[in-house]
């Protein structure tokens, strides 16, 4: 399994999808092994073998472009980079790590995930002739907001794609993606929708009211939460939200609107809200994880997913299962799986308005749309998910598949 | 001894779908019922015009053929105000189509709601004058008067029949549904509990839903049906019974078994075929009555539907974006006559439909089976959004032109 990232030392959502896929497939009776591209302890992780392809610290992998495509790298002081200048190069010395690796040690499929990590994957096919299994969680198109993105990763997607004997896409919309815009043949590439580990929350984890306290203060004046989590890039589409917002304030004010997160477009959004005259009902607050992250779900009622193009989505998955209603653009794949939801183009301020109105102003739509989607999002399963892999490692592998 | 009879019963109905609208528009734009979008699903003239074309002027020519041929053959239908209305503005043509029919004085009509509501759950007086209304129009348009009434989506209990007894119907349709029927057959006649002179007609379920939900199902083992098979079996059905009550939607032909399904064939075939033993004839409502007497009561204190297989009104009540949304709807009943606001009041009624409620529907919603589910919006929650924004939009017409009612409540 080639990786870029696992929990805790993720910036998103590929690192959890890749622990709780192989956490899976262990179950599922797999033995893998896990290439990422630092060193770092991970203390939760038993269930397989953690390879780190180089001695740079996770924190230098911050800036490893598997959200976007910064190509330099920012070095913590005292860190090893020497050669290590940018992403190319940590991509080179995680492919040579790779193929010392398969040379050592026999392996019946290899499971690659993004552009990352498919150089080294394509090299581990050559000289293994074990399949390739591509599995996209994000385009370049999807990181650059629907443009074309850099060139170089392109290339490296195309051929990666080209070279891989299966492709999972994370989504319908991810898969079309990979045909339209890639040139591959549509039987070549299957959806393989993430999922939820509904288990990995009951961690005894309890709502504490003190954490967001000014917000349950305007709850408990009748005012609505509406939040989102993410980076604050241009792919998520939050200048549309913010402006949502602002014009859902027109028709009733009794909202509020709680971003949570961080990114280059932090301070265009702080300055748009004040633009708009609704500075004091918009709150940022930075990068979140641990209890600050759950707390930031939980104080919420409304959750919007604003991606311009999202291929999955899965802070949907969280906020639902944190009891949120959720607004979802047409253009996230998430909104594939679920039924109990409002859509919106990502464009569209006027309907997104309208749908946050609506829900603030009843309070059976509200309870409906939060009740119906618990029973939706709970049967998505990792299980499922690995079994399906299990399946494709099965129908490409030469030898006897252990 | 009388003929064996079918009475064929079919209800002609288009609701005024609402349209995308936005809580911008509200307090400002009034027009709830026309979509400008001529793609849209909710753009009530495409709709209209895509099923007269596809269901109401094919059918109603096979029917005036039928008529012609056939001496006993007879239907009652049941149409709806806001199907009139509709049918005036966009297809005249379908209007005296209907006129036809009727002047063959072998098609009778039914008496329902003009708005196809379900205001007997909630006003007696509003309920009232809408079935008052929807006779006034009957006459106007068919020179008829009607006696036998049907309640929206044959919503039916003992108090329901005992209004119409004493309002001084002859007869009233109800679902024959198994749970109530017991031992007995949907083929007889009988007389509601608690009631004088009016007699009560029950649908044959299986026979009815055979052509109005299964007759084009692939997967129906009973695929294809054909007018003979299905004729042995209301052979079998009406043995030692005089009557069969086959009771549906009239778009059954042609657009819920689309021509191609050859429904319109198989009903011509079957005509001829059921008419062609000397023994058998058919029935308008007020025939099944006069010549059938009653063969005992029967009583149904809770709601009887013919939707689903709960056959209750969970389909347009059954959650609680439907109960909010009708309960606000009609607790603006009496600020909304007290204005004399023409418009004003008919907007209300036409909101009054209840295919608005059914859109808002989540039984199947949440089962992922969508397609079980017939709606114009993409979802139920779409359904509510645009509704609830016209009930805010009637209270500010209500607080701005005629400053009574609140703006929230």
């Amino acid at each position: 399994m080639l990786g870029w990232e696992l929990p805790p030392h993720n910036s998103g959502g590929l690192g959890v999808a890749c622990y709780h896929l192989s956490k899976a497939l262990a179950q599922a009776g797999a033995s893998i092994d896990f290439v990422v591209p630092y060193s770092a302890k991970h203390e939760n992780i038993d269930f397989m073998k953690i390879h780190n392809a180089t001695k740079l610290s996770p924190l230098d992998r911050y800036g490893m472009g598997a959200y976007d495509s910064k190509f330099a790298i920012e070095s913590q002081p005292g860190s090893e980079v020497k050669d290590v200048k940018d992403i190319r190069g940590v991509q080179r010395h995680y492919t040579k790590y790779v193929e010392r690796l398969v040379q050592r040690e026999k392996f019946d499929a290899i499971h690659a995930h993004d552009w990352l990590t498919m150089e080294a994957g394509m090299r581990a096919k050559e000289l293994t002739d074990a399949p390739l299994i591509v599995h996209v969680h994000a385009t370049e198109f999807d990181r650059a907001g629907g443009n074309q993105g850099n060139p170089i990763v392109h290339e490296i997607e195309y051929q990666g794609l080209m070279m891989a004997d299966r492709i999972l896409a994370v989504s319908e919309i991810t898969r079309q993606i990979i045909i339209n815009k890639y040139g591959i043949p549509a039987d070549k590439v299957e959806v393989v929708h993430n999922a939820i580990d509904v288990e990995s929350f009951n961690d005894g984890y309890e709502y504490d009211q003190r954490t967001y306290k000014y917000l349950e203060g305007l709850k408990s004046e009748g005012y609505t939460i509406i939040s989102t989590l993410t980076r604050f890039t241009i792919q998520k589409g939050l200048e549309y939200l913010v402006r949502a917002v602002a014009k859902a304030n027109s028709k009733y004010d009794r909202i509020a609107l709680l971003l949570a997160g961080d990114g280059e477009q932090r301070d265009e959004l702080i300055a748009l809200a004040s633009e708009l005259g609704i500075s004091d009902k918009v709150f940022f607050t930075g990068f979140v994880r641990g209890k600050q992250w759950r707390d930031a779900y939980s104080v919420s009622d409304i959750f919007v997913l604003s991606s311009v193009s999202e291929p999955f989505g899965l802070t949907a998955l969280e906020a639902a299962h944190h009891n949120n209603a959720l607004i979802l653009t047409k253009q996230s794949g998430v909104s594939e799986v679920l039924s109990s939801i409002f859509r919106y183009d990502f464009w569209d301020i006027d309907r997104l308005a309208d749908q946050i109105v609506g829900i603030a102003t009843s309070e059976s739509l509200r309870d409906s749309l939060k009740e119906n989607v618990s029973y939706e999002y709970a049967r998505l399963s990792w299980h499922d998910v690995a079994a399906t892999c299990m399946g494709i490692y099965k129908h490409h592998s030469t030898g006897v598949f252990a | 001894m009388s003929k064996r009879g079918i009475t064929l019963y079919l209800h002609v109905h288009q609701p005024l779908r609402v349209r995308d609208y936005s809580v911008f528009e509200t307090a400002s734009n009034h027009n709830y019922f026309n979509d400008p979008d001529p793609t849209s699903d909710r753009n009530n003239q495409k709709v209209f015009n895509k099923v007269a074309e596809k269901s109401y002027r094919p059918m109603n020519a096979l029917l005036e053929t039928l008529l012609a041929k056939h001496d006993e053959f007879k239907v009652s239908l049941s149409i709806t105000g806001t199907f009139i209305e509709q049918a005036e503005q966009w297809a005249p043509d379908v209007i005296e189509s209907f006129q036809r029919l009727v002047a063959t004085g072998r098609v009778e009509i039914v008496a329902e709601t003009y708005y196809h509501s379900l205001a007997f759950f909630y006003s007696r007086t509003e309920f009232e004058h809408q079935v008052e209304a929807h006779k006034q129009k009957i006459r106007e348009l068919f020179g008829v008067e009607t006696s036998v009434f049907r309640n929206t989506e044959l919503a039916y209990n003992d108090s329901l029949a005992q209004w119409a007894d004493e309002y001084g119907f002859k007869g009233i349709l109800a679902e024959g549904w198994d749970p109530i029927l017991d031992w007995r057959s949907p083929n007889f006649v009988y007389q509601p509990e608690g009631t004088k002179n009016i007699a009560l007609l029950l649908k044959n379920y299986k026979l009815s839903d055979d052509l109005a939900f299964r007759f084009s199902n692939k997967a129906w083992q009973e695929w294809p049906l054909t007018a003979d098979k299905y004729t042995e079996w209301a052979n079998a059905s009406i043995d030692e019974a005089p009557l069969i009550n086959l009771f549906m939607d009239y778009e059954t032909f042609g657009e819920h078994q689309w021509q191609e399904t050859g429904i319109f064939d198989f009903f011509e075939d079957f005509v001829g075929r059921w008419l062609k033993n000397p023994d058998n004839t058919f029935y308008t409502v007020s025939d099944a009555i006069e010549i059938n007497k009653p063969v005992g009561t029967l009583s149904m204190p809770s709601t009887v539907t013919w939707a689903d297989a709960e056959r209750d009104l969970t389909a347009w009540l059954g959650n609680s974006m439907q109960q909010e949304a009708m309960g606000y709807l009609y607790s603006l009943e009496e600020d909304i006559l007290r204005t004399n606001d023409v418009e004003l009041i008919s907007d209300w009624r036409k909101l009054q439909t209840s295919d608005h409620a059914y859109y808002m529907c989540t039984k199947w919603f949440t089962d992922g089976d969508v397609h079980a589910y017939f709606s114009p919006y993409e979802s139920p929650y779409d359904a509510f959004l645009y509704y609830m924004n016209v009930i805010r939009d009637l209270r500010w017409r209500l607080h701005e032109t005629h400053r009574t009612g609140g703006l929230r409540g």
